[in-house]
């Protein structure tokens, strides 16, 4: 019978089936290894006689998480070293350097807070985009598109005062990157489309909007062609704290991770955004939507990394150019999952992602290795912490016998 | 449009669509069997780099072909390992995927920026080519062209009529049935995973052996996301895939094209087309897909019983 033209899926119980009739086959088979594997017995023993069984942990793991993430890191900075070997390059040497000039002096301590700034910001913005298992990935072009709002207000009235055009400034961050979270937001509850890919795609277009800026309408007259606007005025760029090349924007991240700290602790609505990720329907039961949830967290998501690039435009590059986006967007979402999802780990994890990046410019300086390398190891220890997770989650049992 | 436009913008849809193609066959496989693979991105450049770095080496872009698709299916490998063995969130793994392969392709390819490396060329098929109008379109390629036009076909084949396809679509629509059935879901995953990862290579391979002949950074410009946009597209079936895969292709070739005749149009805005059409494409067929089309325990892991 057919009612549509579409053709109709078969009933789960039609796969029980067909799965039994695939299984004869393979039993067939089986019953030929098996001659096999007595024979391997004989060589390997007791090898043979181990057991391993996986079992659900049901209290947390508690300081030994700690040893596992230690571990994890270990693991993927020996694979790092490995990967500088292969190009001819001091592998233990090559680390130690990344880690001094990263931490061991004050400039590089400044360095690191200037670059974990942005990476905090869009962090704590996918981390609550996160627990509500939406896949916010677009903090990049939410970022980039923040900084094309401010600079925007900063072009168009440069002879405000500061008072007036910073706030105007991050008025406008605000809204061109909550904007650009609330599409993928609306596109997902009204039209269920995946918001991992249209907030990645937003990210491809969000960076070529600025290219386009930065290239034809805005560009300065008097920069040789280079593409980037005209220096900010005074009055739209963020002051520094007076003896360090810190600006006055990490008050911004202090009250921004102290304001969703709180309100994902005291208040009812960040309550349910926890138990909401885990169990959409539980928060519709407290009486609120889950569209409703989606779309607001990704307004917050969108503006928290608009914020960043508002900072990043007008303290420390004072104009709007290419080389504003370097990936800190990618890199918040790495933040996030070391952190698991909570505004003080994020506040350290971006700090050493940070220092990282630091790190890397001395290697790519001295060693001449390719930034990439950063990209690498970014990747490697989410993977290897992802992967620790299991131990944390599970215990194994291992049985002897025979 | 006159004939004389539109066949040659036809051909160059077909061919800028086969890695595509490619990359989203892989996909289809990879999360018929319950796993989602968010690493294409990552896995194509992979790919490229090795085929390209093999082709160099042996001479033989055949060699390049397949050092890319084993190249791919390792990297897959590794989110194999984390999703399969360690049980991590398939999302995350993916997204680290892309970035550590990304992170890869252009760590070990910066020094050959810019070189190039034996590829394939275009080969006309006898008497086929001749055919009016398809005969251009279709014919007038390369070899690994004339592939994709039968990974489709096997793809399907598999799935629908064999035996292991249809347990490995088991695997992916009811684990516990098919557990219970005492097929080795893990077993089935991995193929998919692997398999998947091979063909996402093999797109890679392409875009460096056949499309550019030369590496740069950042090859794939987004193609591996398209894919995966591309599955739902495709509604999880290999033959929507082509359909899909030769769309974008031809809007990445309108594009070029426009660039090339000079329009007033701004670049940047030309670039931001086949992103914007992923968008739009998404959107459509997700809204008129009744939403069932994914297999049912598409990014779930099998948990251990307690």
């Amino acid at each position: 019978m057919r009612t549509s033209g579409r053709e109709t899926k078969p009933p789960a119980v039609f796969f029980v089936d067909a799965a039994r009739e695939a299984k004869e086959v393979s039993t067939a088979l089986r019953h030929k290894s098996i001659m096999v594997r007595q024979f391997a017995r004989q060589i390997f023993g007791t090898f043979w006689m181990i057991r391993i069984r996986i079992h659900k942990r049901q209290e947390p793991l508690g300081w030994g998480s700690f040893l596992v993430f230690t571990a994890a890191l270990a693991f993927s900075l020996v694979i790092c070293g490995l990967l500088l070997a292969v190009q001819g390059k001091p592998a233990a040497g090559g680390l130690l350097l990344l880690f001094k000039s990263a931490f061991f002096s004050s400039w590089a301590i400044e360095d690191c807070l200037i670059k974990s700034v942005p990476i905090f910001l869009c962090s704590l913005g996918v981390a609550i985009a996160f627990r509500l298992q939406v896949w916010n990935i677009g903090a990049e072009g939410q970022y980039a598109l923040g900084a094309v709002g401010a600079t925007w207000i900063a072009l168009l009235a440069p002879g405000l005062p500061a008072a007036v055009l910073l706030p105007l400034m991050l008025l406008a961050a605000s809204v061109a990157g909550g904007l650009w979270g609330l599409i993928p937001a609306l596109l997902k509850v009204r039209m269920r489309a995946n918001e991992i890919i249209v907030t990645l795609m937003l990210n491809y277009i969000a960076i070529l909007i600025l290219d386009y800026l930065v290239y034809g309408p805005w560009k300065d007259p008097t920069s040789f062609g280079f593409p980037m606007t005209r220096e900010f005025s005074t009055g739209a760029v963020v002051g520094m704290i007076a003896g360090t090349r810190l600006n006055w924007g990490i008050l911004i991240c202090v009250a921004a991770g102290l304001a969703s700290w709180i309100f994902l602790r005291f208040t009812r609505l960040g309550f349910e955004l926890q138990t909401g990720g885990e169990n959409p329907r539980a928060a519709r039961y407290a009486g609120l939507s889950y569209s409703r949830l989606v779309m607001l967290v990704m307004v917050l998501s969108g503006m928290l990394a608009g914020w960043a690039g508002f900072l990043e435009a007008s303290a420390n590059l004072n104009r709007l150019q290419p080389s504003i986006v370097v990936g800190y967007g990618y890199t918040a979402i790495v933040v996030a999952w070391l952190a698991r999802l909570n505004p003080l780990y994020i506040g350290i994890a971006s700090y050493l992602l940070a220092g990282l990046r630091v790190g890397l410019e001395t290697l790519q300086l001295d060693l001449q290795v390719p930034a990439a390398f950063g990209q690498i190891m970014e990747g490697l220890i989410l993977l290897t912490v992802l992967a620790g997770g299991f131990f944390t989650r599970y215990r194994l049992e291992i049985r002897r016998y025979g | 449009m006159n004939p004389e436009v539109l066949v040659p913008l036809l051909a160059a849809a077909v061919q800028s669509g086969t890695p595509i193609l490619y990359a989203t066959l892989g996909e289809i496989l990879t999360e018929r069997s319950g796993i989602l693979n968010l690493g294409v991105e990552g896995i194509m450049l992979v790919g490229a780099l090795a085929a390209f770095l093999a082709a160099r080496l042996t001479g033989s872009p055949v060699v390049g072909f397949l050092i890319g698709g084993l190249c791919g299916a390792l990297l897959a490998g590794v989110h194999g390992m984390v999703c399969l063995g360690f049980r991590g969130n398939q999302v995350v793994s993916g997204l680290a995927l892309t970035i550590l392969g990304t992170g890869l392709a252009n760590y070990l390819g910066t020094p050959f920026v810019g070189k190039a490396s034996p590829g394939f060329d275009a080969v006309a098929v006898p008497l086929l080519s001749r055919v009016p109008l398809l005969g251009p379109i279709l014919f007038r390629h390369d070899l690994l062209v004339y592939a994709s036009y039968l990974v489709p076909a096997l793809l399907w084949l598999y799935l629908r009529y064999t035996r292991w396809g249809l347990a490995l679509r088991a695997v992916g629509e009811y684990p516990e049935a098919a557990e219970a059935s005492g097929l080795r879901v893990v077993g089935y995953r991995w193929i998919g995973v692997l398999a998947g990862g091979c063909l996402m290579g093999f797109g890679g391979a392409y875009l460096s052996l056949a499309y550019t002949h030369l590496w740069t950074n950042g090859l794939t410009a987004g193609r591996g996301w398209i894919a995966v946009a591309l599955v739902i597209f495709a509604f999880w079936k290999p033959w929507r895939a082509m359909l899909g895969a030769y769309l974008f292709g031809g809007v990445m070739a309108f594009q070029f094209r426009l660039q090339a005749t000079g329009t007033h149009l701004p670049s940047s805005l030309l670039l931001m087309l086949p992103y914007a059409l992923t968008v739009a494409v998404l959107v459509v067929s997700s809204w008129k897909g009744r939403g069932d089309e994914a297999p049912a325990a598409l990014g779930t892991n099998i948990e251990p019983p307690d």
